[in-house]
């Protein structure tokens, strides 16, 4: 078995909506077995995007590949080798759990006996055995999630899609979704997860992509990516403003090397960017106590995704910049 | 119980994933019967909607014939049950219809209908499967309405076997008018939409027309629409045989509505299918 070829592979691909770029020219590889996580902010693309590697929608341009097949030539045979959770659970609330796992068992030609296996099969696995003969109309919100992931998982897809498979849901049922995620990982599911949440992506995903406005702006992995918004920082904040600078003579001793501090004198802040992380601390508040210096806050500050969006679109994630696909003016664009 | 063909992937083995994709007739036959299964099984579950979807008609049945009927008499029939519950046979036939397109605008605003067109399976069988579905459905609100009508003091004049073929005429316009219903539902914006789009047409179709009262008593202007409304058609060829009259060219026309209807409306419906996005 080729085990090198990417699970999917998508190349230069291009939507237009009317007078919007949805896409503009995004590719991406996922190997097998591996985890991608597509961040972006609400109307970034990336549901476009899933779209379209879902045969849902033809790009208007580009290549997409599901085990090197390509999902405009050949729709039906693509479709066979994915699974996909979107945005809304998409289960028939008439319907019990166990129905609803066996129509699409049968819709993917599984003979009836071995879909009705898998379907208990997976009910078992996801905390629905006790519902599975229960209509979904009473369903929780994740526990359609849940049988919503079941019946993409039902005829073990070879990749499996997952559409911001935490939005609307409470915190618990979150941290739920994620512990089913972990699962399939842990099984080795190859799998493209969208989100807003750079928590969600920093939590599961092996690779990040970020899209905004229809174009991959940033790509790597978590630790990459935090690599390129400047690694660690100390941040020291004074009770009163006049030892700024001899604050900020301190920490470029300890720093050391040719770190350049930062100071911020409305919130009384010294930050400087280190390359150590052990111990820090503690070397900091020892100097800082030793030279007599009244500080209210020593902290060391490891840059969140949300440092690295803002550092790249120029925005975070919480507040899209503009709906109207218009570009930013400012911000590392490549 | 293996597949007829499988088409064979281009790509390399993957160990786990299922790859065959059948093809052929029988696979067809298949996916539509899952998918009609899905709603069958929810009208099994649910029959008030069935009950519920029978109300209006018996209602108008019972005001029709108890309200209007002493004062109405129509030239040429024993009673006005005779001329008036075809009609209403053949409105509620129609009217049934309309589940058609609220069902298609439930799952395409659920996401259902993406879930579907996702899956390996023939795309045709989702709207197929839906409007036989509904077929079968609206053959039970029919039989229900045979019940009351004959209740009422409705006869079958014409025989058996004009009655027969008098409720397939019903039913293949049911299935015809199933086929707007579709393109309704999936041209919609909104189940609300697809509610109000798919009833509203129809109570001008039905009323201006020979379901009720003859045509000939209706305004100059009305009477040339109602006579050409293929809804007039249906009413009098379907009146005709079940009071044991010749429906002469009218049996003829209403099955070519109901053929050209079926084909016209399945295939922009399909193509719309296709090209749905959202």
């Amino acid at each position: 078995m080729s085990t090198d070829l990417p699970a999917v592979v998508a190349d230069g691909l291009r939507k237009r909506f009317g007078g919007t770029e949805a896409l503009r020219g995004v590719s991406f590889e996922i190997p097998r077995a591996t985890v991608l996580g597509v961040l972006g902010p609400n109307g970034a693309g990336k549901t476009t995007a899933v779209r379209i590697l879902t045969t849902l929608l033809r790009p208007d341009s580009g290549r997409a590949l599901i085990d090197g097949i390509d999902v405009v030539e050949h729709p039906r045979l693509a479709r066979a080798r994915i699974g996909l959770t979107g945005q809304y659970a998409a289960v028939d609330e008439r319907l019990t759990g166990f129905e609803n796992l066996l129509l699409v068992g049968r819709l993917f030609h599984m003979r009836r006996r071995a879909a009705a296996t898998r379907a208990r099969e997976l009910l078992d696995r996801f905390s629905l055995d006790e519902a599975a003969d229960r209509v979904v109309k009473g369903y929780s919100g994740g526990m359609r999630r849940r049988l919503d992931i079941a019946m993409s998982l039902i005829a073990r897809p070879s990749v499996l899609f997952l559409d911001e498979p935490t939005t609307g849901l409470d915190p618990r049922s979150r941290l739920e979704m994620w512990d089913v995620i972990d699962g399939l990982v842990a099984d080795g599911t190859t799998l493209l997860l969208t989100t807003q949440y750079l928590d969600e992506a920093e939590r599961l995903a092996d690779d990040i992509v970020v899209i905004d406005h229809g174009n991959v702006i940033a790509r790597g992995t978590e630790e990459e990516l935090k690599a390129a918004s400047g690694g660690a920082r100390v941040e020291v904040t004074l009770a009163d403003a006049s030892g700024l600078h001899l604050v900020s003579g301190l920490l470029v001793g300890i720093a050391a090397g040719d770190a350049t501090e930062s100071i911020d004198a409305d919130t009384r802040t010294v930050t400087i960017p280190v390359t150590v992380t052990d111990h820090v601390v503690p070397t900091v508040v020892r100097a800082l106590d030793a030279a007599g210096i009244d500080v209210t806050d020593v902290a060391l500050r490891q840059p969140t995704l949300d440092d690295v969006f803002l550092e790249l679109t120029g925005h975070t994630t919480e507040q899209p910049a503009d709906d109207d696909g218009s570009a930013p003016t400012r911000g590392a664009r490549r | 119980m293996s597949p007829t063909t499988t088409a064979s992937a281009p790509g390399p083995d993957v160990p786990g994933a299922l790859h065959r994709v059948p093809t052929g007739a029988a696979w067809w036959f298949r996916d539509t019967w899952a998918e009609a299964g899905r709603h069958l099984i929810a009208t099994k579950r649910n029959p008030d909607l069935l009950v519920f979807a029978t109300i209006q008609p018996i209602m108008f049945v019972v005001l029709f014939v108890y309200v209007f009927g002493g004062a109405i008499t129509v030239p040429g029939y024993s009673s006005y049950q005779q001329f008036v519950v075809p009609g209403i046979f053949a409105q509620t036939i129609v009217f049934g219809s309309a589940f058609t397109s609220i069902g298609i605008a439930e799952d395409m605003q659920k996401g259902f209908i993406d879930r579907l067109r996702s899956l390996p399976m023939y795309p045709a069988a989702v709207l197929v499967g839906r409007t036989v579905s509904d077929l079968v459905r609206n053959t039970f609100t029919f039989i229900i309405m045979l019940v009351v009508g004959l209740i009422v003091g409705f006869r079958l004049e014409g025989g058996v076997v004009d009655a027969v073929l008098a409720t397939l005429l019903l039913l293949a316009f049911s299935f015809a008018f199933s086929w707007i219903q579709a393109l309704i539902g999936l041209s919609a914006k909104s189940v609300e939409a697809a509610n109000s789009a798919g009833f509203i047409w129809m109570f001008p179709m039905t009323f201006v027309s020979s379901a009720f009262v003859d045509p000939s008593t209706m305004p100059g202007w009305l009477q040339p629409i109602a006579e050409h409304n293929p809804f007039t058609v249906v009413t009098d060829a379907v009146r005709a045989l079940y009071n044991g009259r010749d429906p002469g060219a009218d049996l003829w026309i209403s099955i070519a509505w109901a053929a050209g209807i079926t084909v016209v409306f399945a295939l922009l419906s399909f193509r719309r299918f296709s090209r749905t996005s959202r």
